[in-house]
């Protein structure tokens, strides 16, 4: 029955490997759990997550909604490409924004980058899985971005109030993993733990997979602040004495709320110079994230009080 | 930055295109890195991440911020300080856990699971060890190989990894002695022949200087073999996958709501293509692959690790757990499995332990009934335990509610492995492999062996003997005269012209049981040998007359089961207790009273009396002539004999 398989030509490359366990785990989520959810972010790594998920269940559709937890400061860019991606994949998509938040006028150029994101996405995102009782919701976050992340489970336990203990986490062994929860608890699941972003990139490559333009090079108007480069996208950038924007190509490594996000000086146009750009990178990819700066280990502060 | 980074566009193109077509092409390869404290497991890693230019400007800016003016190495920074993750581990100065880092070069990606190396780190080393498809055991050179050592060697071999690099380090500390390395390997071949089927590697390095991590040695030069990096892109990692056993656990039914109906799962060995021949199990019913289906397209195969979705083209009922297979006598079931066990919770594991089984098909109740023996892992020896601590590995005994279908460890990690959970708190306590079924009623006889079948068929037989064959299975408590009705059954049947065949549970203790005391599970066993021979007796078309205590009413069933149900007839000795310690002359009855036999049903053990037997009699109102003649009435009115 063997003659004619070459063994060789079965081994999974590590793309394929990294996709079938992938949809392994994004399964078993569907299986083990009543109401699992999608934090979807409009990034590279949800665009990869998504596809995933889509390939997982084909030629059936997503059996969960989609989240968006939308601060109102993120790139309008990101704001097109994510209700044009829901209405071409037929997606039910979520949003929703802290009303107090809102009310309060919070906005990243006022308040200490730490207090608006504690409101405007902690606090948020945990209104919204309170909301859908959600007691499973997806992450596209890789262990490589980020040096606590290095230890996170794949299935992450969270309490009532959404708080991760990293004294109390499961062991996870195999690939099997315990989705058990009490009421009120939940699980924060990252199928691309084992993901880096030359694999996000390449898997984009391969795969056709569509994501935002602000990650590919173009002239856009910035301004040099504390060493990061930060985008004007739009009339409400509150610019301080002697600052002015001028034009750079630019791209954007992470994407988020675009006060915070610091654009990297680069001319790859395209997926395939995009990692070329990649095997030479000589700075890792959260740079560009201001939030990360605030204090060592401020990222696994965030995690603790219930930030994806 | 470097100047490196800003790309000249045109001299991209097709260099990036080549490029780029090798990267994807690349494997995976899991390793797990194993060492004490001391043994410069952490500067391992961060050396191969350096070296492999994994460890970027601003990561390194960040590291001469927070340690100004490290000192020692050629390198101005801390290799292990870079491993480290978690705040709270960082301030107390130790891992905790299991922590992935990820390098990479154009031949191979790497995962790499790092797992700390003091005392308390056996779940640790087990977790990282469960998904590794190597293992790197530090040794430092000035110790040579240690208590830690052993213990490395042989979690590493319990969790099923095959292939092993031993990399001796701190060869700078000892003058790069040749004789000194080579009598470490020497200590490490005496200890891991224990460990069968390991393929290891020994290999003299300094990864604080890097020699033989990534780049060859000058220091070294009298030792030739591969360096360490050279050794991870070369190894063979697929060697050891099942090809010919087709196995998919299926974790999902998809439904498109418009006909489509898909089992998904991962292939778990051997591969698949449309038109093949599946059986689901455990319905035993088979059909065939119609299509490999993805969102990329149908494929023509698929093998080991592949997450597919399968249609079968017959309707046929299958859910979650169900597996399908290419070879029925895939998977084994079992309702009590021998397994390994890593506890990995405080609360110490005893006997009797109620919790939930999760394995690749879903989750069953379960108890933890008996520990075997827990395991030095220091030593490998085995120790009687009445609990299992935090970090023991033991072997259990499990029973489950439901079936399990499973394989052994040694034959599929994936599908010969599970988890307990806990059921008040949902922590996961254990982690289990596979051994066997516990009981030998369950065991698979090895899938090469095929009976061969008689030239006689089955009703010649029966005219020739002018019978139908079956077995009688006398049961009742010591001396309630279990023997003298079987003799005298025998009499009677050999006086009518049938044949029979009488099988004594004392008489069988002397030969075939002489090896079986009088516990429970070597009761049961007697019993499945009492019936294995007359299942034989039965196929050669002769009347199988058993007669043992049997006092297990689950063992009784089991035995019927064996014998088929209406081949099986169960007769019930209904002696009361006081006529059968009148009867008992060899005073046994008197004996477990005193306590001198244990186990000793109707006393000290329990005798469960058959509520679903054929025929039940009372020795103190018949003869054993009479209790004969009423079985033969049996036998006759379900048609066994003939004229």
């Amino acid at each position: 029955m063997l003659a004619d398989v070459d063994p060789a030509g079965l081994r999974l490359t590590n793309l394929e490997q990294l996709e079938s366990e992938s949809i392994h785990i994004i399964r078993e989520v569907v299986a083990q759990f009543s109401s699992p959810v999608m934090l979807y972010s409009i990034g590279k790594d949800s665009s990869v997550l998504l596809h995933l998920t889509r390939k997982a269940f084909f030629p059936a559709k997503i059996p969960f909604p989609l989240l968006h937890i939308d601060t109102t400061w993120k790139f309008s860019e990101m704001i097109e490409f994510r209700d044009r991606i829901a209405s071409e994949l037929g997606l039910e998509l979520i949003t929703h924004t802290n009303p107090e938040g809102l009310d309060m006028g919070l906005n990243p150029f006022d308040q200490h980058s730490t207090y608006y994101t504690d409101v405007m996405k902690t606090q948020a995102l945990k209104q919204a899985l309170d909301a859908g009782e959600f007691d499973a919701a997806f992450g596209g976050a890789r262990r490589d971005e980020e040096k606590s992340r290095a230890k996170e489970r794949v299935f992450s336990f969270r309490d009532r109030h959404h708080r991760w203990d990293p004294r109390n986490q499961r062991p996870e062994l195999w690939n099997l993993f315990n989705g058990r929860v009490n009421k009120g608890e939940s699980i924060r699941v990252f199928p691309m733990s084992n993901w880096t972003e030359l694999d996000v990139w390449q898997y984009i490559h391969i795969e056709g997979i569509d994501v935002v333009g602000l990650y590919f090079a173009a002239q856009r108007p910035v301004v040099k602040r504390d060493g990061a480069l930060i985008m004007v996208d739009d009339d409400r950038f509150r610019f301080e004495a002697g600052e002015t924007p001028e034009m750079r190509s630019v791209r954007f490594r992470t994407l988020g709320c675009y006060p915070l996000s610091g654009a990297v000086q680069s001319t790859a146009a395209t997926v395939l110079e995009v990692i070329a750009e990649q095997l030479n990178a000589t700075r890792s990819e959260r740079e560009g994230r201001v939030i990360d700066h605030d204090s060592s280990g401020s990222m696994e502060d965030k995690k603790r009080e219930g930030y994806f | 930055m470097t100047a490196d980074q800003s790309i000249d566009r045109s001299g991209i193109s097709t260099c990036i295109d080549s490029l780029v077509e090798t990267f994807e092409h690349r494997e995976l390869l899991r390793f797990l890195t194993c060492g004490s404290v001391d043994d410069g497991k952490s500067t391992l890693i961060g050396r191969l991440l350096h070296d492999t230019k994994r460890v970027y400007e601003d990561q390194l800016a960040e590291l001469s911020a927070h340690h100004s003016g490290v000192q020692g190495s050629d390198l101005q920074v801390d290799l292990a300080w870079l491993m480290d993750g978690l705040k709270s581990e960082r301030e107390q100065g130790i891992t905790i856990d299991v922590a992935y880092r990820y390098f990479s070069t154009a031949r191979r990606k790497f995962v790499v699971a790092d797992t700390p190396g003091h005392e308390q780190y056996t779940r640790n080393m087990a977790t990282g060890a469960s998904n590794s498809d190597l293992a790197v055991i530090l040794i430092d050179a000035q110790q040579g190989m240690g208590v830690q050592t052993k213990r490395h060697m042989y979690i590493t071999s319990l969790l099923g990894i095959t292939r092993v690099v031993v990399a001796v380090n701190k060869m700078d500390l000892i003058d790069w002695s040749e004789s000194r390395f080579k009598q470490i390997c020497a200590d490490c071949r005496e200890f891991s022949k224990r460990h069968a089927c390991v393929e290891t590697y020994f290999l003299p390095m300094s990864a604080l200087h890097g020699d033989n991590v990534v780049h060859r040695s000058s220091n070294l030069g009298w030792f030739d073999g591969p360096t360490l990096m050279e050794h991870l892109e070369t190894v063979d990692i697929a060697d050891d996958v099942d090809l010919r056993h087709f196995r998919l656990v299926v974790q999902n039914v998809i439904r498109d709501g418009q006909g489509f109906r898909g089992f998904a799962g991962t292939v778990a060995s051997g591969i698949v293509r449309p038109g093949d021949t599946v059986v689901a199990v455990p319905s035993g019913i088979g059909s065939n692959v119609e299509r490999i289906v993805t969102f990329n397209g149908d494929l023509d195969i698929a093998g080991p690790g592949r997450a597919v979705t399968l249609t079968l083209t017959d309707e046929i009922d299958i859910g979650r757990g169900d597996w399908l297979v290419s070879d029925p006598t895939v998977p084994l079931r079992a309702h009590k499995l021998d397994a390994d066990l890593v506890w990995m919770n405080e609360n110490p594991l005893k006997g009797g332990y109620r919790c939930i089984l999760q394995s690749e098909g879903g989750s069953t109740n379960t108890t933890v009934t008996a520990i075997r023996h827990r395991v030095d892992i220091n030593t490998g020896d085995e120790q009687p335990a009445a609990s299992v601590g935090l970090n023991d590995v033991a072997r259990c005994v499990i029973a489950l509610d439901k079936e399990l279908m499973f394989d052994p460890y040694r034959v599929n990690r994936r599908t010969g492995s599970f988890i307990l959970v806990d059921r008040l708190n949902n922590a996961t306590v254990g982690a289990g492999m596979i051994v066997a079924a516990s009981s030998p009623w369950d065991r698979t006889p090895e899938p090469t062996l095929i009976g061969t079948t008689s030239g006689i068929e089955g009703w010649e037989r029966s005219i020739r003997y002018g019978q139908k064959p079956c077995t009688v299975l006398i049961t009742g408590l010591t001396a309630a005269g279990k023997s003298t009705i079987a003799t005298a059954l025998e009499r009677e049947l050999f006086d009518r012209g049938k044949v029979s065949v009488r099988l004594d549970g004392e008489n069988v203790r002397l030969g075939i049981s002489r090896d079986l005391g009088f516990s429970n599970p070597e009761r049961s066993e007697n019993l499945r040998r009492i019936a294995e021979v007359a299942r034989l007796v039965n196929n050669q078309g002769l009347i199988a007359i058993a007669a043992l205590v049997a006092p297990d009413a689950e063992v009784r069933a089991r035995a019927r089961a064996l014998l088929t149900p209406d081949r099986f007839v169960e007769v019930f000795v209904d002696t009361p207790i006081e006529v059968c310690r009148v009867r008992d002359d060899k005073g046994m009855y008197a004996a477990a009273e005193r306590g001198e036999i244990t186990s000793f049903p109707g006393v000290s053990a329990v005798y469960d009396r058959p509520t679903e037997m054929d025929l039940r009699l009372d020795t103190s109102v018949r003869s054993p002539q009479q209790c004969a003649a009423a079985i033969v009435d049996l036998l006759a009115a379900r048609g066994f004999l003939r004229g």
